[in-house]
């Protein structure tokens, strides 16, 4: 797919949470064709304490009205000082980038599920999966319900099921102590983003029922155009860079003990 | 339009513009962004004879004003590339020069005997520089009977342009310079990366898997200028200076200092464009300054 570097315009940015933010930027162009799952590399303008772009999974993409959206949260100076953006200004993207999610087709059952800022890529793969026609699940893991954003867009593609890791809402403890993994095998695909550690767990679990199981990883990177290896993972074919042969890859692929 | 062509030994290149090894992929990678065949030159990734997995993740670490790399010289072989890479890009109307890095002086001249043999790839960047490699590499840059070896074994072999991308991270890189040029290599590039390290305080934990690794980005600017200034002034093959160049302001300080091209590196992963500004800004200030040939500018600087 061919990649863009465009500047964007911030038409909208809405404050979710003391952690999270959402940014909707507008191209003066036609946006091209972005698949769920890619990314973007944006840069930080005018930071004096950073130095790279910064990847952020698509959150969502509305051709209607031109606009592509981020949900970010704020884990360092670079986010820190991307959320001070004001709207009108304009940021500098590199996209799409990376290997989107593989589809699963009609009448079958997918499981997505998000930890923390991990839920960001989820949305735009439930808008496509429901059009595929498939019945979409999400299960979304924070630490307290306080950390809960967006549930009533997730909700428009199907069943929303929660794990706060303090009980205080849905299923206490972690994504894999939620109930639905009773009963794995009703899913044809599992699909996750968000810490390494949940990941590997949820692999485990759908490795042992059988089920299809996509991972998208969040490996530090420099370019996000396979151009530094900086940001590679082991896979069975040896090291691959994420940002180029993922961000997503199937857990078959990876070298993770599960 | 100011005249950009110079001379690198017997290779000529449409301008000074070169991308660093290492931070261009093959090309390739950048084709969506720019028009390849306006750059001067192409260094493509360090290749070695036998194909390597480089180090483990992490590999990289953000630092002020720059970055810290431990990729330890990922490649699929020289073999691999000749036959894979080499077909897919030697169309391109720029310099295409292979970066080849080894393990011991055999690996190195057998790459370079293999390089040899190919019509579009009229020179080739001796990499006796990298720090993210156990064994070889910057040991072979850092004394001077190592670069002798290396150097002298290659030049045996390798009839086309010989680039020799020298190490900052030695007690005088001028001595390093000067066993290149007696070695007859055409032309030395430097700074390479400086040896360096970053820690996570809150873990207790070094940032790169490798403990240490290469730092790169405008941090070591300063330190590249100095040395292709100190190294211009004591030999006389062409320099490629490379450091830590943003824009073309940065370039045209290389050239005041006594290089005759410039490579541009850690830039691209900010700006995939960045070489294309260059090339027009360095053009740009020319005219500005009514010089009629960017050649006039090397060695320049007032003193």
């Amino acid at each position: 797919m061919k990649k863009y570097i465009q500047d964007l315009q911030v038409v909208n940015k809405m404050i979710l949470s003391k952690e999270y933010y959402l940014l909707e930027l507008s191209s003066n162009q036609p946006l091209p064709e972005v698949l769920p799952g890619q990314f973007a590399e944006v840069e930080i303008t005018g930071s004096d304490t950073t130095f790279l772009r910064r990847p952020l999974s698509v959150h969502d993409v509305d051709y209607d009205k031109n606009t592509i959206s981020f949900l970010v949260q704020i884990v360092g100076k670079a986010t820190k000082h991307l959320a001070n953006i004001e709207v009108g200004k304009t940021l500098n993207v590199i996209f799409p980038l990376g290997k989107g999610f593989e589809l699963i087709n009609n009448s079958e059952n997918a499981l997505l599920i998000g930890g923390g800022c991990g839920i960001a890529p989820l949305l735009y793969l439930a808008r496509h999966l429901k059009k595929q026609g498939v019945k979409v699940s999400t299960l979304i893991g924070v630490r307290r319900s306080s950390q809960l954003i967006e549930l009533d867009n997730y909700k428009k593609y199907g069943e929303v099921l929660i794990t706060t890791e303090d009980g205080s809402e849905g299923t206490k403890g972690y994504v894999v102590n939620h109930p639905v993994f009773e009963n794995l095998k009703q899913f044809k695909k599992i699909y996750t983003c968000g810490p390494e550690v949940m990941m590997k767990a949820i692999a485990k679990r759908a490795n042992e029922a059988g089920v299809d199981c996509e991972v998208s990883l969040e490996n530090m990177m420099a370019c996000g155009i396979g151009a530094c290896l900086c940001c590679v993972t082991e896979t069975t074919e040896g090291n691959k860079c994420v940002c180029t042969e993922g961000p997503v890859f199937n857990i078959h692929n990876l070298k993770w003990q599960i | 339009m100011a005249d950009l062509k110079v001379n690198i030994g017997r290779l000529e290149l449409k301008n000074p513009v070169l991308t660093a090894s290492g931070t261009f992929g093959y090309g390739e990678e950048f084709a969506d962004f720019i028009d390849l065949n306006r750059l001067g030159g192409i260094i493509v990734k360090g290749t070695t004879l036998h194909h390597r997995e480089g180090n483990a993740y992490p590999r990289m670490a953000e630092t002020p004003s720059g970055m810290l790399n431990a990729v330890g010289l990922q490649n699929k072989g020289v073999d691999y590339f000749i036959e894979h890479i080499y077909p897919r890009i030697k169309h391109y109307d720029s310099a295409i020069i292979v970066n080849v890095s080894g393990s011991i002086v055999e690996d190195y001249v057998a790459t370079a005997e293999k390089l040899a043999s190919l019509d579009k790839i009229p020179a080739i960047e001796l990499n006796i520089s990298c720090p993210n490699v156990k064994e070889g590499g910057m040991a072979f840059g850092t004394s001077c009977p190592g670069a002798k070896s290396v150097i002298s074994a290659v030049r045996k072999v390798y009839p086309g342009s010989l680039m020799v991308k020298l190490s900052p991270n030695v007690t005088n890189i001028v001595d390093i310079a000067k066993v290149a040029e007696d070695e007859g290599a055409d032309s030395v590039s430097l700074i390479n990366t400086l040896l360096g390290m970053a820690v996570n305080a809150e873990t207790r934990r070094p940032v790169l898997s490798t403990i240490t690794g290469g730092l790169s980005g405008p941090a070591i600017k300063p330190v590249a200028l100095r040395m292709v200034w100190q190294v211009y002034n004591a030999v006389k093959i062409p320099i490629i200076g490379l450091g830590g160049i943003m824009n073309a302001t940065d370039a045209i300080e290389f050239f005041l200092a006594g290089a005759t091209a410039i490579q541009i590196g850690t830039a691209n992963f900010i700006d995939p464009q960045v070489t294309i500004k260059v090339i027009d800004g360095v053009n740009e200030y020319l005219d500005r300054h009514n010089i009629k040939s960017v050649k006039e500018l090397t060695g320049s600087l007032i003193v």
